[in-house]
């Protein structure tokens, strides 16, 4: 069971590196993704461990979330994109243009 | 009968409105409506005054109540009038020198476009006057009151056009509202005090109501009396307001508005009565304006200011006798009488004069048009006669009378009152010097010529009252007349007889006339003023009017624009600039808490990590404690 | 019922307004449904008038409904003779200041339907909260004012209108932030003492400690004092009312800032008598502060608009000295003031705003010689003026002697110093009148041209009140005294003040019987 929530930790550890170091806005959305990933994963290890089907539960939230999030935060890139040229998230630090 | 008196404010009333609302289309006759409006309010007094004749004493004071003007709470004013002796001889006094004004007037004004406007002022001027001299409360007299200066500024100031007009109409305006403060606290304190400020219940009280009282309601209506009387020391804006047309300083600015303040006191004599003090200071502001007018008339070459600074000094003589108690009050109202006839007749004369001298008021422009104008000559004569005091005329007795009562009251009184009668009979003869004797010092251009019928034949009925007027004082008439409403003087005997006092006093007013005669009579006189540095420092001194300007304008108008503008400045500033300072430094705080919140989505989320670090490590350290 | 109706009028209007589709030209189809539904709700507010019984002091034409119950809010909606005086103030005027106000050059002409629909909406709020008779909605009332004022500063005004609007939003703001902390406070003790309940009868009847009531009296105070402009928080109202265009300055000097007058008498001092007692003396003073420095700083000022702002903080001083001073008398003349003064302002910001489009400038400095022009403009502006400055014979001189009368009573200097105001009243209306009237025609002012017969048509009802009700207050009155005789004897048994007695009274005669003489 530890190495699932071993697995769990490095995920989130790599996801969130990732959102902290890496510029371009689909790295940023894909770490932020692994970071979704790797709890879904320790939801599904813990509920596994106890028996019962609530972690199942919250990890089936989590994936409609997020992809509701993937819909609405890509289309938001891609409308970035298309003005700016780029995916940089530090060219958009402030909110007008 | 006496229940339609309101009708006498009514009439002119309704026709002022009408002649403004009409319009243009009524430019041809106006004049006519606002005539025939003015002589239909004097016919009715007429009606009423001989009523009046025909009633017991007793009966002779007749109130009406028109309507309820303010009830609330505890204040209660009545729209009441009262035609009494004294105000039936003001309602008479003011629509007939009224009616005779504005026939005048149809031809004074015959070339001004605005000719109907000036009659409606006119009529409101002559509905405003009659309800401040019927009205039976304090504050209805208040309406009467502003009524009239309201007509006065837009009299003054009739000619807009010129600035010097507008000023002198505000300036009018302005410095009676300086009397107002007096008039408005007094009518408070009778509230405050009576709880009533009806005219016959305050007067009835004012005895009981303890000197400190009546003295303080005596100096406030004295106060208001100033103002609207140009009494010493809000006397300064009669001189100005010389700028409206003529006859609207014969009507307003000699024969009635103005004395509105001795009419004033005159109806308060309950009030004047408690308090010796107020009287005193009634006596005192006459004294002083009767010499200060005089000293004026003789150093202006305005015609019409000499003739204004004449009437400073003539209702300078009412006061001092409205201040010698009800000894004095029916000759102060009988001298009222005779110098509105005298003096309208004299204003008027003068606009003839100016009438037919293209405006000019300079009199050392003048000289000599005894022949040119012969009617304006000799009724200005008969006024002339009438205001020195000449035997037999209506300003001999009113004025005589006057100051045999300043002689009983008190010696320094009747000396002041005496020489003021000397210096008068000096300038009125030197501005008849000036402008009917001598040689001519017209312009080129001038052309005088006599003034039409509709302007002489006024001047013929006024010029007859000032030789008549005197007649109201045989068998001492107006005095009997005039008892029952402001009481029975007592009479002092005098050290020597009344007719070697009259004569005394001829015998002044004749040397007066002869240093005039032998000053401006005998000698060719300049065509220009001269200027101030030739002239003496008493002639100077009367030029500026006792400087009475400058001392307003050191004392009151240049701290008052100072404070204005450091006001300004302050609310801007101050008051404004802590409020907008506040709204500043709270957006400089901003500006200074913005700085961290680059935008960098990165360094959000950093410092949310941090920040959950530091939450969880302070969880664990409070579990683990 | 009809009061519910007669605030609803105007609000439904100006929904229809906001739906209409926009026109092309001149909106004659908006501004026409505008006056229109002005014009009814004048004709339901008469209605209501009539319904209305002047001899009883309390409150009528009521009508009550649990709103929230949860906290004890009502909808509920009463007038008595202040709250029906006000009201019909604000349905006379919002006609007039329509039909003025189709001449008005907005900065976007397709907004003129938004324009007309927040004028109307400024209407129906200020009816509510003239007739809520229920703490939470007049707090709700008076708060929702602001938004349409807002707007109509912010977007329709002069150039500096965003800088005006804010600061007339933020100062307001404040004001209700702390009169909400009341409302609260209402609500905690209203709430230990029973059943919560923020009816005015109601709170009437609850026991306030000292200190909480003092507290409760200062927030709404504070609220009401910022809104009729006090000493020294009227700094809004001179930026506000030389932005906004006339008929905004009417509505908001005229009409929404006599809540905060209304609001004083009946919430401040009808819920709080012992804390305004307690409080007067400072009040009195910065009151007749108000009525000097308005004036002075009246006579300082060049913009036209400004100038009359400043006229108003110094006639709203008269009106809260009436209040505070405690008598039948001052208070009655203090309400009827408020009627008079929204009539004479209206008067002289619409034709000084007429004046104003005309020239294409608000400096005093810019006109010169109009009379000659434009005599009606002229002979309107000066009988606005004159009423301004309280010349007997127009409405507002009873109102300003009554208070004054009143004052006199209770306090000297503050009644002599307040009469001062009458000189400068006199030296501002007639400064202005002269530099713009009088004199040589100036150059540049041959544009002004005189009032046309739609601006005579909308001034000539304001100008009749003026006139007819310097001579006939009495009706009124009549109205007033029954509600402010209410209101002082509730001061009376709380407070401990009632009218001062005459020192030496007077049997005052029927003049019918009076012989002269004395």
């Amino acid at each position: 069971m530890n190495e699932y929530i071993t697995l769990s930790l490095i995920l989130f550890t790599i996801g969130a590196v990732g959102v902290l170091v890496r510029r371009n806005a689909i790295v940023v959305f894909m770490c932020i993704e692994l970071m979704l990933n790797a709890t879904n994963l320790a939801f599904v290890s813990f509920s596994r461990q106890h028996g019962n089907l609530d972690g199942q539960v919250a990890a089936f939230f989590v994936m409609v979330v997020a992809a509701a999030e993937v819909v609405v935060g890509l289309s938001i890139i891609v409308s970035i994109y298309r003005t700016r040229r780029s995916t940089s998230v530090d060219d958009a630090s402030l909110l007008k243009s | 009968m006496f229940d339609l008196q309101w009708l006498l404010i009514a009439i002119p009333l309704a026709s002022g409105a009408l002649l403004l609302i009409w319009g243009k289309e009524a430019d041809r006759f106006g004049h006519l409506i606002g005539t025939a409006a003015s002589a239909a309010s004097f016919l009715f007094g007429v009606v009423l005054f001989a009523a009046l004749l025909g009633k017991d004493a007793e009966a002779r004071s007749q109130s009406t109540s028109l309507f309820t003007w303010i009830d609330t709470g505890t204040f209660h004013v009545e729209m009441g009038f009262t035609f009494d002796q004294l105000s039936g001889l003001f309602v008479l006094l003011i629509t007939g020198v009224g009616t005779l004004i504005h026939v005048y007037s149809i031809g004074y004004m015959e070339h001004d476009p605005r000719r109907r406007r000036f009659f409606a002022y006119l009529n409101i001027f002559v509905a405003a006057m009659v309800t401040l001299v019927l009205a039976s409360d304090y504050l209805v007299l208040f309406l009467g009151w502003e009524g009239v200066g309201l007509a006065s500024y837009l009299l003054i100031g009739f000619w807009q056009h010129k600035p010097s007009a507008a000023a002198a109409a505000k300036k009018a305006f302005v410095v009676n509202r300086v009397g107002d403060i007096g008039m408005a606290l007094a009518i408070m304190l009778m509230f405050a005090q009576f709880g009533t400020s009806a005219i016959h219940a305050v007067n009835a009280a004012a005895p009981g109501a303890g000197d400190g009282v009546a003295t303080a309601l005596g100096l406030l209506l004295l106060l208001g009396a100033c103002g609207k009387s140009a009494q010493v020391p809000l006397q300064s804006w009669l001189l100005d307001a010389m700028e409206g047309p003529t006859p609207v300083s014969a009507l307003i600015h000699a024969a009635t508005m103005v004395t509105a303040g001795v009419y004033l006191v005159v109806r308060s004599g309950g009030v004047f009565d408690s308090s010796e003090a107020a009287r005193t200071a009634v006596m005192i502001v006459g004294l002083v304006t009767l010499l200060a007018g005089a000293w004026i008339g003789c150093a202006k070459d305005d015609i019409k200011k000499a003739l204004a600074g004449s009437t400073m000094s003539q209702i300078g003589y009412m006061m001092l006798a409205a201040g010698l108690g009800p000894a004095g009050y029916p000759f102060a109202i009988f001298h009222l009488i005779t110098h509105g006839f005298f003096k309208a007749n004299m204003f008027l004369g003068a606009g003839s004069v100016m009438h037919g001298m293209n405006d000019d008021v300079d009199m050392r422009h003048y000289g000599a048009l005894r022949k040119a104008m012969p009617i304006t000559f000799a009724t200005f004569a008969l006024g002339y006669l009438a205001i020195i005091g000449f035997p037999g005329f209506s300003g001999f007795w009113s004025k005589d009378k006057i100051i045999e009562t300043a002689f009983g009251e008190n010696l320094w009184v009747g000396l002041g009152a005496l020489l003021g009668a000397g210096v008068t009979a000096f300038y009125m003869t030197r501005l008849m010097m000036m402008t009917f004797f001598g040689d001519k010092r017209w312009k080129d251009d001038v052309h005088p010529h006599e003034s039409p019928k509709v302007m002489t034949y006024p001047l013929i009925a006024l010029g007859a009252l000032s030789l008549l007027g005197g007649l109201l004082l045989v068998g001492d008439w107006i005095v009997e007349w005039l008892e029952p409403v402001v009481g029975e003087g007592e009479h002092h005997e005098l050290a020597i007889p009344a007719i070697a006092l009259t004569g005394i006093i001829t015998l002044v007013a004749a040397s007066g006339v002869a240093l005039g005669y032998f000053t401006y009579g005998t000698k060719p006189i300049a065509a220009e003023t001269p200027a101030d540095s030739s002239v003496s420092v008493f002639t100077r001194a009367g030029r500026h009017e006792l400087y009475g300007n400058q001392i307003n304008d050191a004392v009151v108008v240049r701290p008052t624009t100072h404070l204005t503008r450091f006001l300004v400045w302050l609310d801007g500033k101050g008051i404004d600039g802590f409020v907008t300072g506040l709204a500043d430094r709270l957006g400089e705080t901003s500006q200074f808490l913005r700085k961290p919140q680059t935008g960098f989505v990165r360094s959000y989320a950093l410092t949310m990590f941090g920040g959950v670090a530091i939450l969880v490590l302070c969880l664990l350290a409070v579990t683990l404690a | 019922m009809i009061l519910t109706i007669l605030a609803a009028t105007p609000i439904a209007g100006a929904l229809i307004l906001a739906l209409l589709p926009r026109e092309t030209g001149s909106h004659l189809r908006a501004k026409t449904v505008a006056l229109g539904v002005s014009l009814i709700t004048l004709a339901l507010s008469l209605v209501a008038l009539a319904k209305f019984d002047p001899e009883s002091g309390g409150y009528q034409l009521t009508s009550t409904h649990e709103w929230i119950s949860a906290f004890g809010a009502h909808y509920a909606v009463g007038v008595n003779g202040i709250g029906i005086t006000l009201v019909l103030l604000t349905t006379v005027l919002t006609p007039i200041v329509l039909l003025a106000a189709f001449g008005d050059r907005l900065p976007d002409p397709r907004s003129t339907n938004a324009y007309f629909a927040w004028m109307l909406a400024v209407e129906g709020l200020a009816i509510g909260a003239f007739s809520a008779t229920d703490a939470f909605l007049f707090y709700v009332l008076f708060e929702a004012t602001l938004i349409p004022l807002y707007f109509l500063i912010g977007t329709f005004g002069g150039p500096n209108r965003s800088y005006a609007a804010v600061k007339f939003l933020i100062y307001n703001l404040v004001g209700g932030l702390l009169m909400l902390a009341a409302i609260v406070g209402l609500y905690v003790v209203s709430s230990r003492q029973g059943e919560a309940s923020y009816l005015l009868s109601d709170l009437q009847d609850l026991d306030y400690s000292q200190t909480t009531e003092r507290l409760l009296f200062l927030g709404f105070m504070a609220a009401f004092a910022i809104k009729a402009p006090l000493f020294p928080l009227h700094t809004w109202l001179p930026d506000a009312a030389g932005q906004a265009t006339p008929g905004t300055s009417v509505l908001m000097v005229s009409v929404v800032d006599k809540i905060g007058t209304f609001g004083m008498i009946i919430w401040c001092v009808g819920l709080f008598p012992e804390a305004a007692d307690w409080a007067s003396p400072v009040i009195i003073v910065l009151a007749v502060i108000s009525i000097v420095y308005g004036a002075l700083l009246a006579i300082g000022q060049d913009d036209i608009r400004r100038l009359i702002a400043f006229t108003s903080v110094s006639h709203f001083g008269f009106i809260i000295l009436g209040i505070f001073a405690f008598t039948t008398t001052s208070m009655a003349g203090a309400t009827l003031y408020m009627f008079n003064h929204g009539l004479s302002t209206a008067a002289l910001f619409l034709v000084t705003g007429i004046m104003i489009a005309r020239r294409g400038s608000a400096r005093i400095s810019d006109f010169g010689g109009v009379q000659k022009i434009a005599p009606i403009l002229s002979g309107v502006l000066l009988i606005a003026g004159l009423s301004s400055l309280s010349l007997p014979g127009l409405a507002p001189f009873v109102s300003e002697f009554l208070v004054l009368a009143g004052t006199f009573t209770r306090s000297i200097p503050a009644a002599a110093v307040a009469t001062l105001g009458i000189v400068l009243a006199a030296l501002y209306i007639l400064i202005m009148y002269q530099r713009t009237m009088t004199g040589p025609l100036k150059e540049g002012t041959e544009g002004v041209t005189d009032l046309e017969p739609r601006e005579i048509a909308a001034l000539t009802p304001a100008i009749v009140l003026i006139i007819g009700l310097g001579f006939f207050p009495q009706p009124m009155l009549n109205a007033i005294s029954p509600a402010i005789d209410t209101v002082m004897s509730h001061v009376g048994s709380n407070g401990g003040k009632s009218d001062p007695a005459p020192k030496s009274p007077t049997i005052v005669d029927a003049p019918a019987e009076e012989e002269g003489g004395h």
